[in-house]
């Protein structure tokens, strides 16, 4: 009775998953995708955790006590890092329509067939003894169950004439995997279905786990610490707590940690899950937390299971892989026992779906569909239908590698413990390690290094782990492993080269990356990469430089007869298909398709591209090259190409950067030399003119002191001196200290001007009133010489704002020097004031000898006076004019002269009318 | 991208600190079989461990 159940309930979970599968991809087709989240992201990467971790976990923990963890830890690192590493494996897939694992490292090496196929070959070797495990599992937990309550049954498949349930199993995954694992041609299209159900058996794993976990430890035992007391009290048992000899050693601790960490990126069912239907890069940041804690929930309980199996089977009576479901049998707990076997199940049948569905696409396009192009598949004009061709490969493809498994489980036959197979696939795909890596962090790498290194490692793999585990009669290893081959100890596969000390696993891990890289790397340098190799290097490696589906570089100049690629297209994609393609790209690019006949190598590299989607990106190459008079560029021309594209671009920009900010530099720095040059030029000018000035003063002054001195000495020496001659000579001496008094007032009144020191008070003043007061301080002069003086003031000057005392100033100084040059007696000033556009215009005009237009150039300038040569002796300071210049200046207004030789001189000067006007404007020497 | 440039720093400090903790010869301290509220200490400290990875994973993704 309980037998149907099992079976009923079995079918029923097995129709609850095809449920959920044909919901999900419902919902897809309406586009409202239930997967599209981080959660379910996370779920579906707990794919990671199958039969293995499930059954395999406690049968581990049971004889290696904390031995399981590493497994779960690496995978948790790597989270970690998932930012990193597997955000820049998601953007390198989706810009380049990467379809599997096989078709990453294919596409990032040249596109190369040869390492697409090696790569799936190498994954199909490794994985298969894997799917085995699964089935083993399945078949040996529906054994036990089968033969409920009694527990004590030896772990065998098929025995005891029960149904052959590994085989009905593997007939259920063939028909879901097809369903749902084949739905699309286009593999870059989301297997929305399929990876709803893969989360949703993660939930039940989980589930059930947890559950039974509970019920061991506090159904059967009253809770974890009594169960871990019961436990240390036996030595036996207690060994299980630390690392010992009889468990693990920290060094392969530390290599299950290593592996588990590349597993969780290479697995074939983990590239599927988190890259290729990985629906947004920001659920990678969120799983990076969420699926380790799941990977955390999942092994809770693996230890108080595995220690409660110990305790209560003692003797190996049951196998420890079996525990999780002998535990519940034993407890009589029927419900639980077949919940148990359930989660087991959908353990089982995720990791054989999804793994089975990335190695069917893997076999179809990097292993066969490359030999079927090759063999003129696609010029075969009966052959319309390529995709109808290649769905049926990989539907083959999937019976085929489950069929493998099962008949890689009935030869051996569940020997092994179900960890130790796992392991071994982890090593297998550990292999694409350095080529995966490398390849997305290493512009160096060239496919010949990277066949080189797969091929090493790979082989290494095979004698130092997959073959010694062949090698295995009843649970003891043969003289093959025990003597090495023919007795040759150093060829030893465990102990290579006498490598001993270590466990099979580190052993084989060691030597196989060793190799594996260490000709990666070599092979790599020893030869340039091609030109495609060169750009597909720039495009994984800068992944993130190229922002979003950037341009794929061009390779192909060739172009190909319109008509040849839409009939490739059709064959690949069907005619509805490429319709909508060719017509998307037109509506894109402006092209019209009626006048094309050609299509040029852009239009070939986006059919390619399309083509990669769904046969892989190094077929696609192979199926597009068929068709287009191709003209592969040379190593020089496409160095040229990526000068004007990628990297260079963005270094020249950076360079075009730099030269402009140096220019704008040496720009400033010119600019800020010249300031300076200029700056030196007036300090060296200032100081010639401080020096002119200084030693014109200096003979200026000597002058009159030497008058001063002479006349003194005659006078001191000559006591005797007539009066009136005396008189005279103190007259003289008068003169000359006037002077010289003058002389100094000058110079200090021009030196205040100069520095602004001077003070200014401001006031409204009558030009009228002001003429007459000058002319008052001035009629002496002008009485002495008989010169007649005229004033002509216009009528109405309103009064001007000025410092009354130092226009007086200049006005004086004005009329003095006119007194000086008018001749005597038929001598004649005038002064004029009047109006001129909104300035005070003033003229002292006399009508002496007038000014050269040599000496009007000079004679603002200190100390030189007009008429030095023909009066020869000065007749004022040489700073009369200068002052004046500069207490008009200060005001805004302008003094300067009007004169011919002969015609008199007029001495013209304007003051502004605007009393608002601000003033201060005191600049240069007159 | 300032932000993400400091987050991605952060990740790596954990990844480093994770690294550390959850392997020789850290613990080497811990490996000891005694219980320690009621679970081997060894057990018990690799447990705490790995939830401290997670969890500081959480707050430098989450925050």
């Amino acid at each position: 009775m309980f037998a149907g159940a099992i079976i009923l309930v079995s079918l029923a979970y097995i129709g609850v998953l095809f449920a959920i599968a044909r919901f999900g991809d419902k919902r897809a087709d309406r586009g409202q995708s239930i997967i599209a989240s981080p959660y379910v992201y996370a779920l579906s990467m707990g794919v990671y955790c199958t039969a293995w971790t499930y059954y395999g976990s406690v049968g581990r923990a049971a004889a290696t006590g904390v031995g399981f963890l590493p497994i779960y830890l690496g995978p948790t690192l790597m989270a970690v890092l998932g930012w990193f590493v597997l955000r820049k494996m998601v953007r390198i897939s989706k810009t380049n329509r990467i379809t599997t694992i096989a078709d990453f490292v294919a596409s990032r090496y040249g596109k190369s067939t040869l390492l697409g196929s090696l790569v799936t070959l190498i994954a199909v070797i490794g994985i298969v003894p894997y799917i085995a495990l699964q089935l083993d599992a399945v078949s040996s937990s529906f054994t036990l169950l089968w033969n409920y309550p009694d527990i004590t049954s030896a772990r065998s498949a098929g025995s005891a004439g029960v149904l052959d349930t590994a085989f009905y199993v593997s007939l259920a995954m063939v028909l879901f995997a097809i369903l749902f694992g084949t739905r699309h041609l286009d593999v870059t299209e989301h297997h929305e279905g399929l990876v709803a159900a893969i989360s949703f058996e993660s939930i039940i794993k989980l589930a059930a786990f947890t559950l039974v976990g509970v019920y061991v430890a506090f159904g059967l035992f009253n809770g974890a610490d009594l169960l871990y007391e019961q436990a240390a009290a036996r030595p036996d048992l207690a060994r299980l707590f630390t690392f010992n000899p009889t468990t693990i050693e920290f060094g392969e601790w530390t290599t299950l940690t290593l592996l588990s960490m590349m597993a969780i990126l290479f697995l074939p069912r983990q590239f599927q899950m988190s890259v290729l239907e990985n629906m947004d890069e920001r659920h990678v940041a969120k799983a990076s937390w969420l699926f380790p804690l799941y990977l955390f929930a999942i092994n809770l309980f693996v230890l108080p299971i595995a220690l409660a199996g110990l305790l209560l089977f003692p003797d190996g009576a049951v196998d420890a892989d079996m525990f999780v479901l002998a535990l519940p049998m034993h407890g009589q707990q029927q419900v639980l026992a077949l919940i148990v076997f359930i989660g087991g199940l959908s353990a089982a049948t995720s990791m054989v779906i999804v793994d089975t569905v990335a190695l069917s696409t893997m076999v179809s396009n990097d292993l066969l569909m490359p030999l079927l192009l090759r063999a003129g598949l696609v010029r075969s004009p009966e052959r319309r239908d390529v995709g109808g061709l290649l769905l049926a490969i990989r539907r083959i493809a999937i019976a085929a590698i489950i069929l493998l498994g099962y008949l890689y489980f009935r030869l051996t036959g569940g020997s092994a413990p179900l960890v130790s197979i796992g392991l071994i696939s982890f090593a297998a795909v550990a292999q694409f390690a350095p080529a995966v890596l490398g390849g997305i962090y290493w512009k160096g790498g060239t496919r010949a290094g990277a066949l080189a290194g797969l091929i090493a490692g790979f082989l290494t793999w095979g004698y130092t782990l997959s073959l010694p585990s062949l090698h295995v009669i009843g649970g003891a290893p043969d003289s093959f492993v025990v003597d090495g081959p023919w007795g040759i100890g150093w060829l030893r596969p465990y102990a290579l080269f006498g490598l001993t000390d270590l466990d099979p696993i580190t052993h084989a891990l060691f030597w196989s990356l060793l190799v594996n890289t260490l000709l990666y790397v070599v092979v790599s340098l020893l030869r340039q990469p091609s030109a495609i190799e060169h750009s597909q290097a720039s495009r994984f490696v800068d992944a993130f430089q190229h922002t979003g589906a950037g341009e794929p570089l061009l390779f192909w100049r060739g172009a190909a007869p319109l008509d040849d690629l839409r009939s490739l297209l059709e064959r690949f994609l069907g005619a509805a298909r490429t319709e909508r393609l060719l017509s998307t790209y037109a509506r894109q690019r402006g092209v019209d398709w009626q006048t094309l006949t050609i299509a040029d190598a852009d239009l070939v590299q986006y059919a390619e591209n399309q083509l990669a989607g769904v046969i892989g990106t190094a077929s696609a190459r192979v199926a597009t090259a068929s068709v287009v008079q191709e003209d592969p560029l040379t190593m020089d021309e496409m160095l040229r190409l990526l000068d004007e594209t990628s990297q260079v671009l963005a270094y020249s920009q950076q360079l075009e950067e730099r030269t402009h900010q140096l220019e704008q530099k040496s720009l400033q720095l010119e600019a800020a030399s010249a300031e300076l040059r200029a700056a030196n030029e007036r300090l060296q000018e200032l100081d010639r003119l401080k020096d002119d000035f200084i030693s014109t003063v200096t003979h200026e002054l000597r002058t009159p002191l030497t008058s001063i001195r002479a006349f003194s000495e005659i006078l001191y020496d000559n006591p005797d001196l007539d009066a009136a001659r005396r008189t005279n000579f103190l007259e003289i001496i008068l003169k000359e200290s006037e002077r010289l008094t003058r002389l100094i007032n000058q110079v200090l009144d021009l030196a205040k001007l100069e520095s602004g020191a001077a003070e200014w008070h401001t006031t409204a003043v009558h030009i009228g009133e002001l003429i007459d007061d000058a002319l008052v301080a001035t009629s002496g002069l002008f009485a002495e010489k008989n010169i007649q003086v005229t004033v002509a003031v216009g009528a109405g000057l309103p009064a001007v704002w000025v410092d009354r005392d130092r226009v007086m100033q200049v006005l004086i100084n004005l009329l003095s020097n006119a007194s000086k040059f008018a001749p005597a007696d038929v001598g004649a000033v005038q002064i004029r004031a009047h109006h001129a556009g909104g300035w005070l215009q003033m003229a002292v005009i006399d009508n002496g000898p007038g000014i050269s237009p040599d000496e009007q150039a000079v004679i603002f300038q200190k100390f030189r006076q007009a008429g030095d040569q023909r009066q020869g002796k000065p007749k004022g300071t040489g700073l009369g004019l200068p002052i004046s210049a500069q207490i008009i200046g200060h005001f805004g207004g302008r003094l300067w002269v009007e004169s011919e030789v002969g015609a008199g001189a007029t001495f013209l000067f304007t003051l502004p009318l605007e009393p608002a006007r601000s003033v201060g404007s005191d600049e240069g020497m007159g | 991208m300032i932000k993400g440039d400091k987050r991605g720093q952060r990740l790596l400090a954990i990844f480093a600190l994770g690294c550390i903790l959850l392997t020789y010869p850290m613990l080497q301290i811990f490996n000891h079989g005694d219980l320690v509220l009621g679970v081997p200490l060894l057990v018990l400290y690799v447990f705490l461990a790995w939830l401290a990875v997670i969890v500081l994973t959480a707050l430098a993704i989450e925050r």
